[in-house]
């Protein structure tokens, strides 16, 4: 006992000492990440909210040196991310349904999940040169369709994943309680499965929007951007991240505000998305 | 282990042998009705049934009836079959890839492994409910609704009707008529066993399979259950699997006995319990193995 004392303080000291410096890293490494998103944060909300005024969503960008909005931005945007999720999430949602439920025992699934994983992670201007060759250039100019279409190509990926993801989580005991009483598999997919996962593959959609909604790269040979107020699907799009590229990367202390601001509606338009997808989640995880 | 099989078949033999349906009729309308077994004609029959997962063979050469309107209990220890057995009945096991069964199920003289037979309305017609409740995720009214309407378009009010009808069958509806639109999920373990029960009801089976029905619930919650399953045998004919002896023997008029794949005896619940014809069964319900 006399023996065992002393050796076993020492361990305990040094456990307590290891136990300190990693708690202190993890503290560290916590306010690192935290410091460097409310200093983005701060500076968006600091540069952005001074250039917020209605203008900005009533009039279009504006000339070199002069005042204006950002309306054609805004609505550029918002057509190709519906184009995008409109095309993109039934073959996300469809092409993971046939992995997680058809073809759960195909070799084929680990393929079609392999090389879905590749999409998920490919750089997202190899996706924007890939529609410039497959629309842009048979159809003779950029154009707001191409823009959307490069933006499903990215939702794709994301949305079998999670949807995916999300019905392998249903357990097997559900599908055989309704195949027991007597229901097809096609039923009992969109009944009981696409219930029990909903708020999982919701949250999947919203991610993938979020994704889109601040993409640049895919849309710079593909929709290209416009100065200008254009609803048409067949001719080149302005978009808020490009909108933004262009103009901070300019002399031009209102385009400089413009940019600010734009930046500021993308971030809070994905954070409301991500609340509202979060309040989706617990409200069906609780009670 | 032929010995097993063989006087498996002979005690089955013994069992019931009028295969008329005459007196099945007599036997719906009692209330207290195993007290006569041999009234009853075999409703299932299984013949030489193999059942395989992948090369292993989990069921050898099982022949055995379940008869109409009788509770049939299936004992033995872990990994005997009985479960595997139960899954066969209902062709469940197609769900997964490398399980096949070989043999005839008889189902009223059709053979339900036959593979042009519809297997949803098999499943209409074979029942069953698993050992963890599984209530789906909608409310309470459409977990019944549910399964009504796969099969029949009714009007709203009739379909409250079944609801309510298939709720008292399974003496759940006193508990639950002021909440139908409550989720499923939202209800006690012992509960939503008895909501599975009234949705496999609902759907009028014939034949309903309890795997393990009362394994994950509370000795209040089991009596229910019990009581239920001998009330539904005046309607229906009943398979039970169970891993506790009493409650085979509270609830069956006959038993099976599985080992290692094999049916070792199978016979009248209270012989099988008091004066059992092989070793192994005596050993097992002794409490000396399994």
């Amino acid at each position: 006992m006399a023996n065992t004392k002393p050796v076993t303080t020492s361990l305990l000291a040094r456990r307590k000492s290891t136990d300190t410096v990693f708690k202190g890293l993890c503290y560290v490494a916590t306010a690192l990440g935290l410091s460097a998103l409310c200093l983005i944060l701060g500076s968006l909300l600091s540069h952005g909210v001074a250039g917020l005024n209605l203008r900005v969503f009533t009039e279009i960008t504006p000339g070199p040196g002069s005042e204006g909005g950002l309306l054609n931005a805004i609505v550029g945007s918002l057509i190709m991310t519906v184009i995008g999720v409109l095309v993109g999430t039934p073959i996300g949602v469809l092409a993971g349904t046939f992995m997680a439920e058809y073809g759960r025992y195909e070799r084929v699934t680990h393929v079609v999940r392999f090389i879905n994983d590749i999409l998920l992670s490919a750089p997202s201007i190899v996706i924007g040169l890939f529609v410039y060759e497959l629309i842009v250039v048979p159809m003779g100019s950029f154009s707001g369709l191409a823009g959307g279409m490069a933006l499903a190509i990215i939702v794709v990926p994301v949305v079998v994943r999670t949807t995916e993801d999300m019905l392998l989580l249903v357990p097997n005991q559900l599908r055989e309680a309704a195949t027991s009483i007597g229901a097809p598999r096609s039923v009992i997919i969109r009944s009981v499965c696409y219930r029990a996962a909903q708020a999982g593959i919701v949250t999947g959609v919203l991610l993938a929007v979020a994704r889109v909604s601040g993409e640049t790269a895919p849309l710079l040979f593909t929709a290209l951007g416009n100065l200008n107020f254009s609803l048409s699907l067949g001719s080149p799009m302005a978009s808020l991240p490009l909108t933004i590229n262009q103009f901070a990367s300019s002399a031009y202390p209102e385009w400089q505000s413009l940019a600010w601001t734009g930046a500021l509606i993308i971030t809070a338009a994905v954070l409301l998305l991500s609340i509202a997808a979060r309040a989706l989640v617990s409200k069906r995880n609780g009670p | 282990m032929s010995a097993f099989t063989s006087s498996a078949n002979v005690a089955s033999a013994n069992g019931a042998p009028q295969p008329n349906g005459a007196h099945s009729v007599g036997a719906t309308s009692g209330v207290a009705i195993h007290q006569a077994p041999a009234a009853a004609r075999d409703k299932l029959t299984i013949e030489m049934l193999n059942f395989y997962y992948g090369q292993n063979r989990a069921l050898k050469d099982i022949t055995l009836s379940l008869r109409e309107n009788e509770v049939t209990a299936f004992i033995g220890p872990s990994g005997c079959g009985k479960s595997t057995l139960l899954r066969v009945l209902n062709r469940i096991y197609e769900l997964y890839p490398n399980q096949v069964a070989k043999g005839r199920v008889m189902l009223d003289g059709q053979d339900i492994l036959d593979a042009r037979q519809d297997r949803n309305m098999l499943r209409a017609r074979i029942g069953m409910v698993f050992q963890k409740p599984t209530p789906f995720p909608m409310t309470i009214y459409e977990n019944i609704a549910f399964g009504i309407r796969l099969y029949e378009t009714l009007p709203r009010s009739e379909t409250d009707g079944r609801v309510e009808h298939a709720l008292r069958g399974a003496a759940l509806w006193n508990e639950v008529k002021d909440k139908l639109n409550a989720s499923g999920t939202s209800l006690s373990g012992g509960q939503q066993q008895r909501l599975c029960i009234a949705r496999t009801v609902a759907v009028k089976p014939e034949v309903i399979l309890f795997d393990e029905p009362c394994s994950a619930l509370d000795p209040i919650s089991t009596s229910k259950i019990e009581e239920l399953i001998d009330e539904l045998s005046a309607k229906y004919t009943i398979a039970i699997v169970t891993h506790n002896m009493q409650q085979a023997a509270r609830v069956s008029q006959y038993t099976a006995f599985m080992y290692l794949g094999e049916l070792v005896e199978f016979g009248e619940t209270q012989t099988i319990f008091t004066s059992p014809k092989q070793k192994q069964t005596e050993e097992y319900i002794t409490g000396r193995f399994g």
